[in-house]
C-alpha cells in the first residue's frame, strides 16, 4: 500500500516531468536549457548558497550544540523542544519575519537566504550533534588527559573525531534542506537570486515554459537523488559508534563562572536569534497606521482583493487540509516504517521514501499539475489533491521519525514477553505498540506542521478560492498597500501559533533520544 | 612519594569524602577496598586531578598538585571499563600518551613494542579497538598508561568488567608487571581478594572515609572493627571480638551429649566446607572444616573454638 501511494503520487508525477522534459521539442532542446548561461548561473548559487548556508549553520549552532552535549542546566530539555520550532515554522513566515527585521537594502540578495536558512537549520545540527556529544564517553576524553593532552589536543585529537560522523550527516542535511529552499529564496532572493527550485517555479508559472521547468526538475532530481544517498550514508554510520553513555553519566553541571558564562551566553546568543525576528514579526502584525492594534486580525475576516476568499477561509481551509494530510501521512508512513524495519525490508524503498525530502515540493507540485491535468487521471480539481501532495512531502518524517524507534526495540524485550506467557499477538500489543503509538503521535505532529506550512508544491495546486495560509500570505506579499503587509503580518503570526503549539504538544510525548527530532 | 592530604569531595552536600589521607611510598602498591559507592573511584579522581576536591589536597613527591590540571600531572589511569579511543587502532592507542609528550619517533617505536610486548599483544598492532576481547582491551588499557612512564599508576577496578578465569589470569600478569617495572601504583577494588593479592598495604574505604590501613597480615590479624572483620570475609564477630572460622570445631553430638547448635547451612568452598550452626541461644557461629565427613543439616553438633582463633577488636 505504501508503494502503491507512492507510485501514484511520487513517481507517475515524475514520469510526467521526464516526459515533458525530454520529450518535446526533440532532445536538442532539452539540452539548450542545460546550456542556457541562467541555467548555470542557477544551478551554480543552489550550490554555494547551500554550502554557505550549512556553514554558517554549523558555526552558529556549535557553542550551543556543545552546551547541551556537556552541562546539565535547569530547562535543558525545554532549550531542546524550543529549537525546533524554527525548523517547522513555515517557510513564508521565517521569510517574512526576516524582511520585517533586516533593514531595507539587506532584506533582499544573498545575506538573508543564509540567515533564514541558519535560523531553520539550527535545530538541526543542535539536536543531532548535541544528542551525539552527550552520547560520548566523557572518560576518553579524560583518559587523554592524564596521558598528556591538553584542552586543545583533547579537542582535536579525541573529540573532533569522535564527532565527526554525527557533524557530516548533520551537514548533509542541513546542504540538503538550503539545497531545495523554495520559500525563503523566492521572498528574499529577489531578482537574480533564484534556486533550481525557485527557478522551476518561475519558468512553469511566470513563463509557462514547462519544458524549461521539466528539464531544471530532472536537474533537481539528480542534485537530490546523490544528496539523499550521501546523507543515508552518513547516517548509517552514526548508528556504530561505540563507546556510548547514558546522558546523565556525561552531563554535569555548570560550576565555574566561566562555565555558567558559556551556558549563559551561547543559549542567549540563540534566543536571540531565534526569537528577535518572529517578536518583530508579531509587533509588525499589530502595526496599523501610527499606532498598534488588532486591525490587522479584524480585517482577517473581510473579503480581500489578494484572492477569491477571505483571510479566514483560508485558516480553516489551512487546517482541514492539514488534518487530511496528516491522517495519509501517518498511515501510510506508519505502514512503510513497518516494511522498512522488517528486517526482509526493501533498501529500496527506505531510500524512495527519503526522496521526496528534498525531491523538492515545487518539483511535485509542478508534477502534479502536468500529470493529473489530463486524463487518465484528471484529479487536479478534486479537494485531496491538496492533503495528498502535503502528505507525499510529510511522509519522510513520519517514516524518519518511527523507524528508529522500531529499529530501538530490544529484540530481548520481545523474548522476556514471550517467556512471561504473552503469545506473538500479545507482544505485538504490549511491546510494540504503546512504543510506537507514542512514536506515531510523535510524527503526526510533525506531519501535521509540514502540512501547515507547506507551501512549494501547494503554491501550484491551490486555486484563488481555497488557499491556505502560507499561499494566502504569498498572495499579500505580491500586493501593494500597508492593509495587505499587515495582514501578511497577521496571517503568519496565526501560523507560527498554530504551528509552534502543535510542536511543542508533541515534544511532551517525545520518547527517544537519537534519530533527527 | 604520592601523599593524599585530609581530603574532602561533596556532590551535593553529601560527603563522597571525608578527609581522606594516604600514602603511596614509592615503588608501592597501595589497594583500595571497599564495597561500591564507598568513595574510592572519587578519590581516584582527584589525585588524577579530574576531580577538584573542596579541601584537602593532593601532593606529588612534596609538590602541592593544587591547580595542576591533570595533563600536567604524569599520573597515569586505567579506567574501569577502558575508555579506549575507539577512532584509533591499537597502537594508536598505546603511544598516543607518548605522542603527548612529543616523544621522538623511534623512542615511540620502541616503547610502544616494549610495553606492548609487556602486555603480551604483539602483533595487535593495527587491530581495532572494537574487535578485541574484554580482557585484550584491558591489556591495551594498561599498556596505554603504562607507556609513557607515569610516576603513579592508578587502577580503577580495572578487572571489575571481566569474568573469573580471566580475571585470575590477569591478576598474575599484573602482580609479575608491577614488579618488572617496580610500579607505584593506587589500585581500586571492590575485591578482597584482588586487594590482598596485589597491594603491599590495603587501604580498607567505607563511607568515604579510610578506616583501615595496613599489611594483608596486619588487616587480617586486627581488624579495626565488626564492619572491616565481615568486609574481609572474617564471619564471626562476638562480644567485640571476632573468632576465626577456622578456629571452631564443629563434630555431631554423641548419643546422649546435649550439644551447642544445630546446623543450619552446609557450604562447601574447594577445600573446605563452612558450616554455619544455629546455637541455642539463638546466634550463628560459622565454622571451616578441611574434612570430607562433615555434620548434615539438621544434625545436632557440639562446638569447639581454639583461644588462638579470637581476635580482639
Amino acid at each position: 500500500m505504501p508503494l502503491g501511494f507512492l507510485l501514484l503520487f511520487f513517481v507517475y508525477p515524475l514520469a510526467a516531468i521526464v516526459q515533458r522534459g525530454l520529450s518535446t521539442g526533440g532532445e536538442g532542446s532539452s539540452l539548450d536549457v542545460l546550456e542556457d548561461p541562467i541555467t548555470r548561473e542557477v544551478v551554480w548559487f543552489t550550490v554555494w548558497q547551500a554550502a554557505a548556508s550549512t556553514l554558517l549553520t554549523i558555526a552558529v549552532s556549535l557553542p550551543v550544540a556543545y552546551v547541551l552535549g556537556r552541562y546539565d542546566f535547569p530547562g535543558r530539555s525545554l532549550v531542546r523542544a524550543l529549537v525546533v520550532v524554527p525548523f517547522v515554522l513555515p517557510t513564508v513566515v521565517v521569510a517574512l519575519a526576516f524582511l520585517a527585521i533586516l533593514p531595507a537594502g539587506l532584506d533582499r540578495g544573498w545575506a538573508p537566504i543564509l540567515i533564514a536558512h541558519t535560523f531553520f537549520n539550527v535545530a538541526v545540527v543542535v539536536r543531532i550533534v548535541g544528542t551525539f556529544w552527550a552520547g560520548l564517553d566523557r572518560r576518553v576524553s579524560e583518559a587523554a588527559a592524564t596521558l598528556g593532552a591538553g584542552p586543545a589536543r583533547r579537542a582535536r585529537e579525541v573529540t573532533a573525531p569522535l564527532l565527526a560522523p554525527s557533524l557530516a550527516a548533520a551537514a548533509a542535511i542541513v546542504f540538503l534542506f538550503s539545497f531545495t529552499s523554495f520559500g525563503v529564496v523566492l521572498i528574499l532572493g529577489g531578482p537574480g537570486y533564484a534556486t533550481i527550485e525557485a527557478e522551476i517555479y518561475n519558468q512553469a508559472v511566470r513563463l509557462f515554459d514547462l519544458r524549461a521547468a521539466a528539464v531544471l526538475s530532472l536537474v533537481q532530481l539528480l542534485c537530490v537523488g546523490l544528496a539523499v544517498l550521501v546523507t543515508m550514508r552518513l547516517e548509517a554510520r552514526l548508528g556504530v559508534s561505540s563507546g556510548f553513555r547514558p546522558e546523565r553519566d556525561v552531563l554535569s553541571k555548570p560550576r565555574t563562572a566561566g562555565e555558567k558564562a558559556l551556558v549563559a551566553g551561547s543559549l542567549g546568543g540563540l534566543a536571540l536569534f531565534l526569537g528577535l525576528p518572529l517578536l518583530v514579526l508579531v509587533e509588525r502584525s499589530l502595526a496599523v497606521g501610527g499606532g498598534h492594534g488588532f486591525g490587522a486580525y479584524r480585517a482577517l475576516a473581510h473579503p480581500t482583493s489578494a484572492f477569491l476568499a477571505t483571510p479566514w477561509e483560508a485558516v480553516v481551509n489551512s487546517l482541514v487540509y492539514a488534518s487530511l494530510a496528516t491522517l495519509i501521512a501517518v498511515v501510510v508512513g506508519g505502514l512503510a516504517a513497518f516494511a522498512v524495519a522488517s528486517s526482509g525490508g526493501p533498501r529500496f524503498l527506505d531510500w524512495l521514501l527519503m526522496l521526496p525530502l528534498g525531491a523538492s515540493a515545487v518539483m511535485l507540485g509542478f508534477g502534479f499539475v502536468i500529470a493529473f491535468d489530463t486524463p487518465p487521471i484528471d484529479f487536479r480539481s478534486s479537494r485531496w489533491i491538496i492533503p495528498a501532495v502535503q502528505a507525499l512531502v510529510a511522509i519522510p518524517f513520519v517514516v524518519r521519525i518511527v523507524v528508529p524507534t522500531l529499529r530501538a526495540i530490544d529484540e530481548r524485550q520481545r523474548e522476556a514477553a514471550a517467556l512471561l506467557g504473552a503469545s506473538p499477538g500479545r507482544v505485538r500489543r504490549e511491546i510494540d505498540f504503546p512504543i510506537v503509538g507514542r512514536a506515531l503521535a510523535v510524527a503526526a505532529g510533525f506531519a501535521f506542521a509540514i502540512s501547515l506550512g507547506e507551501f512549494g508544491a501547494t503554491v501550484f495546486l491551490a486555486r484563488p478560492d481555497n488557499p491556505t495560509l502560507p499561499v494566502a500570505i504569498f498572495r499579500f506579499l505580491g500586493r501593494p498597500g500597508e492593509l495587505n503587509a499587515a495582514e501578511a503580518y497577521a496571517l503568519a503570526v496565526v501560523l507560527m501559533t498554530v504551528t509552534a503549539i502543535s510542536i511543542l504538544l508533541v515534544d511532551r510525548i517525545r520518547v527517544r533520544r537519537g534519530g533527527w527530532f | 612519594m604520592l601523599r593524599v592530604e585530609d581530603v574532602t569531595v561533596r556532590f551535593e552536600g553529601k560527603p563522597a569524602l571525608d578527609g581522606v589521607s594516604l600514602d603511596v611510598a614509592d615503588g608501592e602498591v597501595v589497594t583500595v577496598l571497599g564495597p561500591s559507592g564507598s568513595g574510592k573511584s572519587t578519590l581516584l579522581r582527584v589525585v588524577t586531578g579530574l576531580q577538584r576536591p573542596d579541601s584537602g589536597r593532593v601532593l606529588l613527591d612534596g609538590r602541592d598538585l593544587d591547580g595542576v590540571p591533570p595533563h600536567r600531572r604524569g599520573i597515569g589511569l586505567v579506567f574501569q571499563d577502558q575508555a579506549l579511543f575507539p577512532h584509533r587502532d591499537v597502537w594508536g592507542n598505546v603511544v598516543f600518551g607518548l605522542r603527548m609528550r612529543g616523544v621522538l619517533s623511534e623512542e615511540i617505536e620502541a616503547r610502544g613494542r616494549e610495553v606492548l610486548a609487556l602486555v603480551g599483544l604483539r602483533g595487535f598492532e593495527r587491530r581495532s579497538v572494537a574487535t578485541l576481547s574484554g580482557g585484550e582491551q584491558q591489556r591495551v588499557a594498561l599498556a596505554r598508561a603504562l607507556a609513557p612512564e607515569p610516576r603513579v599508576l592508578l587502577l580503577d577496578e580495572p578487572l571489575g568488567s571481566l569474568d573469573r578465569r580471566l580475571r585470575d589470569r590477569l591478576l598474575e600478569d599484573l602482580s609479575r608487571i608491577f614488579e618488572e617495572l617496580g610500579v607505584t601504583a593506587l589500585y581500586v577494588t571492590h575485591d578482597q581478594a584482588e586487594a590482598f593479592a596485589l597491594g603491599d598495604r590495603v587501604a580498607v574505604m567505607r563511607e568515604g572515609r579510610v578506616v583501615q590501613v595496613g599489611t594483608p597480615d596486619e588487616l587480617w590479624a586486627a581488624p579495626v572493627d565488626d564492619d572491616v572483620a565481615r568486609f574481609l570475609g572474617l564471619g564471626n564477630v562476638r562480644d567485640g571480638r571476632v573468632v576465626r572460622p577456622e578456629a571452631v570445631a564443629v563434630r555431631r553430638a554423641a548419643d546422649g551429649e546435649r550439644g551447642a547448635g544445630v546446623v543450619e547451612r552446609v557450604t562447601r568452598h574447594g577445600p573446605a566446607v563452612r558450616l554455619v550452626v544455629r546455637l541455642d541461644d539463638g546466634s550463628t557461629l560459622e565454622a571451616a572444616l578441611a574434612a570430607v565427613d562433615h555434620p548434615a543439616v539438621g544434625d545436632r553438633v557440639s562446638v569447639e573454638i581454639d583461644p588462638k582463633g579470637i581476635v580482639p577488636l
